[in-house]
């Protein structure tokens, strides 16, 4: 596990406004690194994924990724993004697109990949999530479980380097949670880095290598699961863990 | 046919009413058939150039502000805001009628060149179409849930990329019901045009109440020619719209119980 950094955040800070989200954040992530962050809502967990896909622009800090900081723009943010794909809590698949479009049109405008190509790629990866049976559904036709795994398979028909999943079993009904982290959990044994944020306790315990504590908009606590869940040294860990495991 | 070639042989005196609207169209049905055509014509392209300038004005005024672009090109981004806003304000806060003279002799007066009626009038409505659309297409643009543009940009893709294969299409689906009213809109208001001689279907109703002295028949074939045309276009739009929601069944593929199976599902988007 101690690749190479892959991602190396160094005093990050966001802020809306007057209102400062994240205040300092300096994290790693190493290549293949299965990252879950946990934190209550309001944390700056969401935001901070944001940041790393750029879909919100850091005010100040840095993030290297292999090395290049991204925001300093000498790295082309497309070329970037196509390598960090990210999986939504709403899902956001194309509402226009049929299930193998959804997974193809990326692949096609950014990868510049043939079309025969791009269909087989998205194929393979479609039937990976269990979803190559409904590629000719849109996505008003099919259940958010469904969403969620052509969401996924679309992020991975980029092959990116890395996923980041923003609460990706939030928006689901509970008997749909479990086969999106069935699918989230054998992503994870493929070397996939990923970055998870999540309320989903008995996954990140399960399946993180590293668990990172979040709390108004700072990191408090972050270490190996059993550590975390076990025998977390900071206050505020503890009671946070209290409340969501009962 | 018969009743036309029968109301001919009735003596003008003894004309009853749709008799008169009878003989009228049987005799003048020329001039409001070239009439109509006209009217078809102008408010059908004026519609769809309208509908283009529309698209390409609410297109420009949704690209995203960048705080990091520098002052030229947020300054030319300023001008072009300015124009495409004093555009549209102008056009739609004047009648079209008030529009179709000043443009016409105007331009005359400026120039000294007179437009050809009929290019006029296809101008002046797409203009005008063109104001209204730009603020329908703009609406339909922010419509869209942030969602898609996020998720678009997630996988490496450019505003414009986004534009054109994921927003676009979602917007032009919701603002055909109002592409379709502006339509019918057209069709109806091109009447105004006649105040610079384009012979559109009230031009032409206007030349056989002229010359029949029949003001009442004459125009009352006019109605039914104007309800019939928005009728109908009313329905091909419905008709585009359904094909647009595309199919509401899919086909499982390679599913074990049967191969091709359809599953079918109401009321999908």
């Amino acid at each position: 596990m101690a690749d190479a950094p892959f991602l190396e955040i160094r005093h990050l800070r966001k802020r809306f406004g007057t209102n400062e989200v994240l205040r300092d954040i300096d994290f790693t992530v190493r290549k293949g690194e299965v990252v879950c962050i946990i934190g209550a809502s309001g944390s700056g967990k969401s935001t901070l994924l944001r940041c790393v896909n750029l879909l919100e622009r850091p005010t100040e800090g840095e993030i290297r990724h292999e090395g290049r900081n991204i925001l300093d723009g000498s790295v082309p943010i497309a070329t970037y993004r196509a390598q960090v794909g990210m999986v939504f809590q709403q899902f956001n698949l194309f509402n226009n697109l049929n299930v193998l479009e959804n997974c193809v049109l990326g692949q096609m405008k950014v990868l510049k990949r043939p079309r025969a190509e791009a269909v087989a790629t998205a194929m393979r990866y479609l039937d990976k999530v269990g979803m190559a049976q409904y590629i000719q559904a849109r996505p008003a036709q099919i259940s958010g479980g469904q969403k969620q795994r052509v969401a996924i398979a679309r992020a991975l028909s980029m092959e990116p380097e890395a996923l980041l999943f923003d609460e990706p079993t939030s928006a689901l009904d509970p008997e749909m949670v479990g086969e999106v982290l069935k699918v989230m959990r054998d992503l994870a044994h493929t070397g996939l880095t990923m970055l998870v944020v999540t309320h989903e306790m008995a996954f990140a315990s399960e399946v993180a290598d590293r668990v990172v504590f979040m709390d108004e908009g700072v990191i408090v606590e972050e270490g190996v699961p059993s550590v975390i869940f076990g025998e977390p040294k900071q206050e505020r860990t503890r009671t946070f863990l209290k409340r969501v495991l009962r | 046919m018969g009743a036309p070639l029968l109301a001919l042989t009735v003596a003008a005196a003894d004309r009853s009413f749709f008799e008169w609207v009878a003989y009228l169209f049987a005799r003048y049905g020329s001039m409001f058939l070239s009439g109509a055509e006209v009217t078809l014509l102008i408010s059908l392209s004026g519609t769809i150039v309208g509908f283009a300038i529309g698209l390409l004005i609410g297109v420009v005024r949704t690209v995203p502000r960048r705080p990091e672009a520098s002052w030229p090109a947020k300054a030319l981004r300023k001008v072009v805001d300015v124009l495409l806003m004093v555009y549209i304000e102008v056009f739609r806060g004047t009648p079209m009628i008030v529009q179709a003279m000043v443009i016409f002799y105007g331009t005359a007066q400026a120039f000294g060149v007179r437009i050809p009626y009929l290019l006029a009038g296809f101008a002046i409505v797409s203009i005008n179409t063109g104001a209204y659309m730009a603020e329908i297409v703009r609406g339909g643009i922010l419509s869209i849930d942030k969602g898609q543009f996020e998720a678009a940009h997630s996988i490496g893709m450019t505003h414009g990329q986004t534009m054109m294969n994921v927003v676009l299409p979602q917007a032009i689906r919701n603002i055909l019901p109002a592409l379709g009213n502006e339509f019918v809109i057209n069709i109806k208001d091109t009447s105004v045009l006649n105040v610079i001689s384009v012979s559109e279907l009230f031009f032409e109703t206007k030349s056989v109440a002229g010359t029949s002295y029949k003001t009442f028949e004459t125009f009352f074939i006019a109605s039914v020619m104007y309800l019939v045309m928005t009728f109908t276009v009313t329905r091909i739009l419905r008709l585009i719209e359904r094909k647009m929601e595309g199919k509401s069944t899919y086909t499982i593929h390679g599913s074990q119980t049967t191969p091709e199976s359809e599953i079918r599902i109401r009321g999908g988007v």
